[in-house]
């Protein structure tokens, strides 16, 4: 009932012209990122997966916070299946999940990840899905895709790295998008000290759409990403913050 | 010269407390021996026997300053002087199985606030004994017992103390049990003594089992509940001399029941329109029963209530304090003379007494308000031919949750935990639970939770009879719905939680909850996963000095000093660390068998051990760092001391976060 309310409030919508529309994407707020991407952002009704671009930990870490901003900037509750309970949740509630908004589930192997996921997306009320897998096949995520179109809840999928040492990205996936995350130095600072964490962020598959990559600054406490100030087209000084970067 | 040694033999036996030699003083150390045992003999006396201080004369010991040992708060379990010989006490429940507890029990009461005042709300034996009863202020019981020993009071646990042994009885003993005060049961013995071998034999057992259990308990069987009520609080039967006061023994029962410690009922028994007897012999044997708790068990024959109330106290009507006081100003002091008197002058004034009158003597019908056990709930199918298949199941099982809703729907609860037990051709149950994070009477939610897990069932040769259990329920009222259609409601997470949880189980499924600490590992704790989000609102005054304490508005977790994304389980310890002391951070590190050379890092941040939780802690410090690598990884590093003092840890050097 409360999907045909939903169809027919947007119905209204359209028809007295708010101009309130629920977007059918997720934008980063980059102009860059957002105009590659194909729907504008990330769609919300699709699987989107991210891979730490080594195995080490660090990457790891870096990936996960990028889920974390993604997840932040939706909406509602999240879900988010585990294999090994090291998450952190003052850094997430600093990357601006906060941590009444996360839900966790330890998952036993990657079939109950992929099962519990499943789960999370034809429930409709959640905001996103974040599962950790390590090997997963093409029609395990069809099926995720499937789960997830109809409804608002973001599938959200973290690979990692097999002891094999094959590309995660690899192997064939019907995820609609497919980053790679890794750590670049930070921020220059003026001082010693560490400034904003920066990313190697890849776009490396999409569909119906173009790769591309970027060097990121790393979420803020809302969840934005940024792209470093001498990289934006404007001088950098009307900016004001980012100075000594530019400098 | 043996007799001289007999004559030394006799003096010796008879000896005088004064011996026969010159010189005799007071307090000679020949005399000391003696003058312990003499107080030894008065400390067996009861406290209020003792003689008083000036009897006893000057004693060679000075005694205790009377408020030195005492605590700051009260003066509970100490004694200035005279009871220091007495035992430790006994754990309470021992204190309330003992009937006829040994003097040596020390006195226990309970308090209670009634306005300004703490007055004794029930006392042991071993305090009624001593003169304590109900309703005196705590002050002067403690005055005239030093060393009382007192509890708080919890009526509310009494009553539902008093409600569960209802519960029990009615599973028991009697269909119809009621709760009639505080202290008080009334069983419907219509048509049930006979099961038992008699009302005298049934009354024995009853009072023989509430022994067994801890409970003291007095029972007058009566034709109505107002004589049985009367009969058991003032009660003795006709002819005994000394109906004008209750018979000591009668008083210190009545606040044997007044004093119910936890609960120590008397019940009052209807009596039965039915004596037949089939189990003589049984019978004769439990009389002997009966015979053995005589004052606690009270029989009035069938027609002679009027008789046995007749003598008693006209407050032995459950009248209120105003009726007695206000008959006993008319003159009207006992039940017969109340009787006696006409009716119409009497009944604009005593309306309410001549209520009780006639329900105790049976005129008018006083309706018992029985507790009702609650009965499991459970719905079973047999089948004619057995099922085998998963459809099967599931069909049937479409059949039997909409019953079992109904019947919980109808009780007022909602299921927490169902269990489903298939019963084979072969006698092995199969059974299949499933739990609810919320109570929830939803068929069509109970149907896809169970459903779901059907595979599960062996169904071997076949299914007899399937039986759906409701394990654990709660009480669930109508849910209000949302009558705005066009607001969003929020989501509702429970099915979701309810099908996560029938998969992988309740403990791994779960929200973290901020814990104020600076220690990382105890900073982030597991939370049920449907946790009230907001706190429930404080009771305090708006201007309450307390909400000053309220850190409502400040976060656990400081948004501005760094966290890394992942916590290592526990931390890993570094190699090769290369680093400047007292304060700088490592030039060069290395984990898990790479080298990292560290280019930027902050800090430290220090983190002092918590010394309330664990003493091991109270001079320890983790001194945090956070370290990029020239491949621009970002650790959380610490080492373990301040790098000044040696006691704060020993400078090694670990891991514990990744910042992406």
């Amino acid at each position: 009932m409360s999907a045909t309310l939903a169809e027919l409030r947007q119905a209204l919508n359209a028809i007295e012209g708010t101009g309130f529309r629920r977007r059918p994407a997720l934008p980063f707020g980059i102009g860059a990122i957002d105009d590659r991407l194909a729907g504008g952002g990330l769609r919300l009704n699709a699987l989107h997966e991210v891979v730490g671009a080594t195995p080490d930990l660090a990457d790891d870490a870096a990936a996960t916070l990028f889920l974390t901003g993604i997840a932040a900037r939706a909406w509602g509750t999240v879900l988010w299946i585990v294999r090994r309970r090291d998450l952190f949740a003052p850094g997430l509630a600093q990357a601006g999940l906060a941590t009444e908004r996360v839900l966790y589930a330890e998952a036993a192997d990657d079939a109950e990840v992929l099962a519990l996921m499943e789960e999370g997306l034809r429930h409709r009320g959640l905001g996103a899905v974040i599962g950790e897998v390590k090997r997963v096949g093409l029609p395990a995520t069809r099926r995720l895709q499937l789960a997830a179109e109809g409804g608002r809840t973001i599938a959200l999928m973290l690979k990692r790295h097999g002891r094999s040492g094959v590309d995660p990205l690899g192997v064939p996936s019907a995820a609609v998008t497919r980053w790679r995350i890794g750590c670049a130095p930070s921020a220059p600072l003026a001082v010693a000290g560490v400034g904003r964490a920066r990313w190697h962020a890849a776009l490396v598959r999409q569909r119906g759409g173009e790769s591309g990559e970027w060097l990121l600054e790393a979420c803020d406490a809302t969840g934005r990403c940024a792209l470093p100030a001498r990289l934006v087209d404007r001088p950098a000084a009307a900016d004001g913050r980012d100075s000594r970067a530019a400098a | 010269m043996s007799a001289l040694a007999a004559a030394v033999a006799d003096e010796r036996a008879n000896e005088c407390s004064v011996p026969n030699t010159p010189g005799w003083r007071p307090g000679a150390r020949w005399a000391r021996g003696c003058a312990d045992a003499v107080e030894a003999e008065i400390a067996r006396l009861p406290a209020h026997q003792r003689p008083p201080m000036r009897e006893l004369g000057r004693r060679s010991e000075a005694a205790d300053h009377p408020f030195r040992a005492l605590r700051p708060d009260e003066a509970r379990g100490h004694v200035p002087f005279s009871l220091k010989d007495q035992p430790p006490a006994p754990p309470r429940r021992e204190t309330m199985r003992a009937a006829n507890p040994a003097p040596a029990n020390p006195p226990v009461v309970t308090s209670l606030r009634e306005g300004a005042k703490v007055v004794v709300h029930a006392a042991c034996p071993a305090a009624r004994a001593l003169g304590l009863k109900r309703g005196l202020a705590l002050t002067a019981a403690r005055a005239m017992v030093p060393g009382l020993i007192v509890h708080p009071a919890d009526p509310a646990a009494d009553a539902a103390g008093l409600r569960r042994l209802a519960v029990a009885l009615a599973r028991k003993w009697s269909p119809a049990v009621a709760v009639g005060g505080e202290d008080l049961i009334f069983l419907d013995l219509t048509g049930v003594s006979h099961l038992f071998g008699g009302e005298a034999a049934m009354a024995a057992r009853i009072v023989a089992v509430l022994g067994r259990a801890g409970h003291g308990a007095r029972i007058a069987v009566a034709g109505t509940p107002g004589a049985a009520a009367a009969l058991v609080r003032h009660g003795a039967p006709p002819g005994e001399p000394s109906f004008a006061a209750p018979r000591p023994r009668h008083a210190g029962m009545r606040q044997a029941r007044q004093s119910n410690l936890a609960d120590a009922p008397d019940f009052r028994i209807r009596h039965p329109r039915d004596d037949g007897n089939p189990y003589a012999p049984r019978r004769a044997r439990q009389q002997e029963a009966a015979a053995a708790t005589p004052d606690r068990v009270l029989l009035c024959p069938p027609g002679e209530d009027a008789d046995w109330l007749a003598p008693l106290p006209a407050a032995a009507l459950r009248l209120d304090s105003a009726d007695v006081e206000m008959l006993r100003r008319f003159g009207i002091e006992r039940i017969g003379q109340l009787a006696e008197l006409p009716r119409g002058p009497l009944a604009r004034r005593f309306a309410r007494a001549l209520e009780r009158l006639d329900q105790a003597l049976g005129r008018v019908a006083e309706p018992l308000d029985p507790v009702i056990p609650r009965t499991a709930i459970a719905c079973r199918q047999g089948f004619l031919e057995p099922i085998a298949t998963a459809e099967g199941i599931a069909h049937w099982l479409g059949e039997l949750v909409p019953r079992l809703t109904a019947e919980l729907a109808a009780a007022g609860l909602g299921a927490r935990a169902i269990e489903l037990v298939a019963e084979r051709v072969d006698h092995v149950p199969q059974r299949l639970r499933i739990g609810l994070a919320r109570a929830s009477r939803d068929p069509a939610h109970i149907l896809r939770l169970i459903a779901r897990r059907i595979e599960e069932v062996e169904p071997g040769y076949g299914i007899d009879a399937m039986t759906l259990h409701v394990r654990r329920a709660e009480p669930l009222g109508p849910m209000p719905f949302d009558e705005r259609l066009d607001a969003e409601a929020a989501p509702d997470l429970a099915p979701l939680i309810d099908a996560i949880a029938n998969r992988i189980g309740m403990a791994r499924l779960w929200r973290v909850r901020a814990v104020e600490s600076d220690v990382p590992e105890r900073s982030a704790a597991p939370a049920p996963p449907l946790a009230p989000d907001a706190a429930p609102p404080s009771r305090l005054a708006a201007d309450d000095v307390r909400r000053l304490g309220d850190a409502d508005h400040i976060p656990a977790w400081h948004p501005e000093w760094p966290r890394p994304a992942r916590l290592l389980k526990r931390p890993e310890r570094l190699d090769h660390v290369v680093a400047e002391l007292p304060d700088r951070p490592p030039a060069r590190f290395t984990w898990r068998g790479v080298s990292h050379r560290v280019v930027r890092a902050d800090g430290p941040e220090r983190i002092h051990g918590e010394w309330w939780r664990r003493l091991g802690e109270a001079h320890a410090v983790r001194d945090y760092f956070r370290v990029e690598d020239e491949d621009g990884r970002r650790y959380w590093l610490y080492r373990r001391g301040d790098g000044m003092r040696s006691v704060s840890g020993d400078l090694s050097w670990w891991l514990h976060g990744l910042f992406g």
